[in-house]
């Protein structure tokens, strides 16, 4: 597979799935979540002109709970597409690379490792507060960064008018 | 003009159609790989020339005899004719990033900061109640304000969606020449996400207005339910293109050659070079971002709001005074940063798909290079000023804004030369026909 093949489908794929995850979470859980964190900031302020510190506390840490989960859920989808997007593109300007075919699909398949993993170790952070989640997020995050800073050079390197 | 004869031989392949339309700034060029190319789809797609000029017309020449007419009219057609479905993607695509550029532009000079105002009053307001002892009203001033940030939050996200599927259009228009599917599925198909692209944000807009009215659902109305339904055909209908895709790898038919993606023009290389860079640059803030800032701002939303809410409690006003002034702060910081992030990045990705459609904007290379320049100057600006807002206030909000008109006038400026090129070739295909 060339390195353009491995970045579209890679890419495309990509696509799909944040879609398909954008329309579950829009059409079963999206609207769930928002009210949760609607209702639990209201009880917390409830509770407090009910004087009664200790409810107060117990919803505003459901509201963060809920915020927190929501952040990541929307984060996921946006950045799933986003990268899936980068990597569309990044495939239909493969020829504009100038690095060996070997260095290139080396850093495509970097890309689309980092691509993936990234989101998902954010996604993972839902699940689980341990490091695990976190350094997934990181580790991809930096793949991403080392693979496009290697891209962007054979961009610039380009000699050819 | 070329001989009939003469256009299947490939002799040199510069054409200067300028000979034939002295207005054009630039000469056309045709390598044999686009030819080929032509007669490759003509052979495997039947209808790969029914959507030439004349549709609908009886043709009394034969296939071949088709391939034949005048080599310019045959070079500027080839997946670019009216109604295919790269035209109508690449059209409707940069169309859908304008409006919704204009929409973000409009909606962050005139309603963005108002709303901001006021959540922020509402939020006090429910303090207020909290203090006084009045749960009823704490109720009323959190449903207020949730009211506020769910029209935020929709036009925010009709906004998004709105250039993401722009952007997607663009990418699909791209790849056109690997999706080994029929001219008019590939153009229904291009119709189904346009009207998908344009059903979700329309929709989502909708929702705040709408609400819940005469829906069969507890949580969901109908402009959310015509929203996932716009969403759900964009999905289709790339997943449609992504098996003509896989359908075309697995045919192992010949590398195709697109003139789109040999263009290597000065604006093209700026755009790609600059587009690129922006992205890494974003991606690089958004890496800071989540190391220095997320985590240490989700921890402060909800002290804050813990303050607030314990201030409220105790009736002291100048603990809630406080929590206030600290909340709106804190969701400043995090808005100008989050907002920089994303748009540096939006900005590098359109860059980057743009200089992919250079060679079918028709203005003068000098022209050309001028938009190419101002769409890379604005993408940088205005997330810098952005950035710069919670230190120099409105100023920076001014260049941000001004750093986005210039995005979105470089964007429309290519857009012309698109539709200029799109009726120059489409006269040229029926002057071919008449």
């Amino acid at each position: 597979m060339s390195t353009r093949q491995l970045l579209l489908f890679g890419g495309i794929a990509l696509a799909i799935l944040s879609m398909s995850y954008g329309l579950w979470y829009a059409v079963f859980a999206e609207h769930q979540a928002l009210d949760d964190i609607g209702m639990s900031l209201t009880s917390g302020f409830q509770a407090a002109a009910q004087r009664n510190p200790t409810d107060a506390e117990k919803a505003l840490l459901q509201y963060r709970q809920a915020k927190y989960n929501y952040d990541r859920q929307v984060d996921v989808h946006g950045h799933w597409l986003g990268l899936s997007m980068l990597l569309i593109v990044l495939a239909l300007a493969a020829d504009q690379i100038s690095i060996s075919e070997k260095s290139k699909r080396l850093l495509a398949s970097c890309l689309i490792l980092g691509c993936v993993l990234f989101p998902l170790g954010v996604l993972m952070e839902i699940w689980s507060n341990g490091p695990f989640p976190r350094a997934v997020a990181i580790a991809g995050s930096a793949l991403v960064l080392a693979s496009l800073a290697g891209i962007v050079l054979g961009v610039l390197r380009r000699s050819d008018p | 003009m070329l001989k009939s004869s003469e256009s299947l031989k490939f002799r040199p392949r510069r054409l200067a159609i300028e000979n034939n339309m002295p207005s054009w700034p630039q000469p056309i060029y045709l390598t044999p790989k686009v030819s080929d190319f032509t007669l490759y789809r003509s052979l495997q797609d039947r209808e790969f020339f029914g959507a030439c000029a004349c549709s609908g017309q009886e043709h009394f020449h034969s296939r071949l005899t088709l391939m034949s007419t005048p080599e310019s009219s045959m070079a500027v057609t080839v997946g670019f004719a009216p109604l295919s479905p790269r035209r109508l993607l690449t059209l409707a695509g940069i169309g859908m990033i304008l409006v919704g550029m204009v929409f973000g532009d409009i909606f962050a000079v005139f309603v963005l900061h108002q709303n901001a105002a006021r959540v922020g009053a509402g939020l006090a307001a429910a303090a207020q109640a909290a203090q006084a002892g009045d749960s009823a009203a704490v109720a009323e001033h959190f449903k207020s304000t949730g009211d506020f940030l769910e029209n935020r939050g929709t036009k925010v996200d009709a906004h998004v969606h709105l250039i993401a599927f722009g952007y997607l259009a663009l990418l699909l228009a791209l790849v056109q020449p690997w999706v080994s599917l029929s001219e008019s599925a590939g153009r229904r198909l291009a119709w189904l996400f346009i009207f998908g692209g344009v059903l979700l944000p329309v929709g989502v807009f909708l929702i705040h207005y709408v609400g819940l009215g005469y829906s069969p659902l507890q949580a969901i109305g109908w402009a959310s339910i015509f929203a996932d339904l716009g969403g759900l055909l964009v999905l289709l209908v790339t997943i449609a293109y992504l098996a003509g895709i896989i359908r075309h790898f697995r045919a192992n038919r010949p590398a195709l050659s697109d003139q789109l993606l040999r263009d290597r023009s000065t604006p093209a290389r700026w755009l790609l070079a600059g587009g690129l860079t922006l992205v890494l640059l974003g991606i690089l803030h958004g890496s800071y971002y989540a190391g220095v800032d997320l985590y240490k701002h989700e921890a402060a939303d909800y002290t804050i709001l813990s303050e607030m809410s314990s201030g409220a409690a105790a009736q002291d006003s100048s603990k809630i005074n406080q929590a206030l002034a600290d909340y709106g702060q804190l969701q400043g910081d995090k808005a100008v940063k989050i907002a920089a992030h994303a748009h540096v990045i939006e900005f590098g990705l359109l860059a980057m798909l743009v200089a992919f459609f250079q060679p079918y904007v028709q203005l003068a290379e000098v022209w050309k290079r001028r938009w190419a320049a101002t769409m890379l100057l604005g993408s940088l600006l205005l997330p810098v000023c952005v950035l710069l807002e919670m230190r120099f206030g409105l100023i920076a909000g001014g260049v941000a804004d001004i750093g986005g008109l210039l995005v979105i006038v470089a964007l429309l400026a290519m857009w012309i030369g698109i539709l200029r090129y799109t009726g120059n070739i489409d006269s040229i295909a029926k002057g071919s026909h008449s």
